[in-house]
């Protein structure tokens, strides 16, 4: 098992009543898809906001950074980089800039 | 004592206005959930306090929010909602099929009688159900897999199922609209569901009669005549008197008959107002001049109240779910704008103050009665 921190964009935060950065339990190894599954596990109301609830695909609007790489594009069985699974850096669920 | 109480969705939040039955000084709370779009709120006529809540944005999708207390605080619930049985295609805007995707609920309506149950119009067209408050939500498959379905297509707001009526004389009879298929009735409590667009007549759809096709706007029913339905089209107000078998065209001398609000008084069934806007080019009111249209004979003849609504220089729109009517002895009606303007007529339209005036873009409007 496997703590990360995760930060998550203003809209879900208010909709999970948590701050800018979460600490969930992941199973290891820990990869991209299984920190997503942890978020939507510790936080419940968070399913079918990030991803779709169906297909698990990532909503078009929704982008993941760490380290200072966008992993939006890649596989749910992407490791993590290990910065984030040693708690160095958070990995990041962005809402995209777009609309008004 | 007896109030109202307005629940307003807007482009960035949800308002809630309260106000005695003197409907002069109002309190205004919110916004709730603000940056999200409010698509609508609704209460529960079995428990005012029990008001659900259509959230989504497009980065997040779909949340339903509950409130237990009529407003002040807020659940979660479910967001789930899973067609019964794999989608197939309807008509995309080209002509070719597109698979039948969700994408957000367009209208709440809860049970008369039960304040677990309501029913939710969705975009791609479907009906879905809960009968746990909203912890779960079932799809009604009957009506998406009517045999017309593969020949629906979207409206320019998208292919949604905007209006629910509740016959109160029959629980198994519900109405149901969809931009741009058209009004459909069930009978059998939403196992199977019939094309009612006999008597529309639409210009720009290639048989101006066909069974479906139509864009019907809105649709508005009076409890005490659960037969009498009155309609607001794309083009044209439309009356029927046997349950939508048959319709007829009441727009009478309305200067403009588009539009998409239409409602009835409380207490008068004959008594039915509409907002024209200018055009389906032009979606706002004639000549800048904001105008509520009365016609007390159930069509055909209609008055204009423009008594405290803006006369010049008003070029906003009035969308299809922002009016709404008040049960108190002297019936209050009320409409939202989407220049941010919630209007209320404590006098069934005689004059109009505005409640607020600078929300964002209104959504929908719908007032509860408290007693």
């Amino acid at each position: 098992m496997t703590t990360i921190r995760v930060v998550l964009p203003g809209h879900l935060r208010n909709l999970a009543q948590v701050g800018p950065e979460v600490t969930v339990d992941i199973a290891d190894p820990p990869t991209l898809g299984s920190a997503l599954d942890a978020v939507e596990a510790a936080y419940p109301v968070l399913r079918g906001t990030i991803r779709d609830r169906g297909t698990n695909k990532r909503r078009a609007f929704v982008r993941y950074f760490a380290c200072n790489e966008d992993l939006s594009h890649e596989p749910p069985d992407l490791p993590l980089p290990d910065e984030v699974v040693r708690g160095r850096e958070p990995f990041l669920i962005v809402g995209a800039m777009a609309g008004g | 004592m007896s109030g109202v109480r307005v629940l307003v969705g807007t482009r960035k939040g949800a308002f809630v206005l309260t106000s005695d039955e003197g409907r002069k000084n109002w309190q205004v709370d919110g916004p709730h959930f603000g940056g999200w779009e409010m698509y609508h709120l609704k209460g529960s006529p079995a428990d005012p306090d029990r008001i659900y809540a259509s959230q989504s944005t497009g980065w997040h999708g779909q949340v339903v929010q509950r409130s237990d207390d009529g407003g002040k605080s807020w659940k979660a619930v479910g967001n789930d909602f899973s067609y019964a049985t794999v989608p197939g295609t309807h008509q995309w805007y080209d002509g070719t099929p597109h698979p039948w995707e969700f994408a957000r609920v367009w209208h709440f309506e809860p049970s008369l009688t039960d304040p677990d149950t309501v029913y939710a119009g969705v975009e791609d067209a479907a009906l879905f159900r809960t009968v746990d408050g909203g912890q779960t939500w079932q799809e009604l498959p009957g009506l998406r897999e009517h045999g017309s379905g593969p020949h629906w297509q979207p409206g320019a707001g998208g292919m949604c199922l905007h209006s629910i009526i509740l016959d109160p004389s029959d629980a198994d009879r519900i109405y149901i609209a969809i931009s741009a298929a058209g009004a459909f009735r069930t009978d059998d409590g939403g196992k199977s569901w019939k094309p009612i667009n006999k008597g529309l007549r639409s210009q720009g759809i290639p048989d101006e009669e066909a069974e479906v096709g139509h864009c019907v706007h809105h649709i508005a029913m009076h409890p005490s005549r659960p037969d009498t339905l009155f309609m607001q089209k794309h083009w044209d107000v439309m009356r029927t008197d046997d349950a939508g078998d048959n319709w007829r065209e009441v727009s009478g001398n309305l200067p403009t008959d588009f539009g998409f609000v239409i409602d009835v008084h409380a207490h008068e069934p004959e008594t039915v107002y509409v907002v024209p806007i200018k055009s389906d080019m032009e979606h706002y009111p004639l000549d800048g001049k904001l105008q509520v249209f009365r016609s007390r004979t159930g069509g055909e003849e209609w008055e204009p109240l423009t008594k405290g609504l803006p006369q010049s220089n008003c070029y906003v729109d009035v969308l299809r779910d922002s009016m709404s009517i008040d049960s108190l002895d002297e019936c209050g009606i009320y409409f939202g704008t989407t220049g941010g303007a919630v209007y209320c007529s404590p006098d069934g339209g005689d004059s109009w103050s505005a409640i607020v005036d600078n929300l964002p873009a209104v959504l929908s409007v719908e007032v509860q009665t408290l007693r």
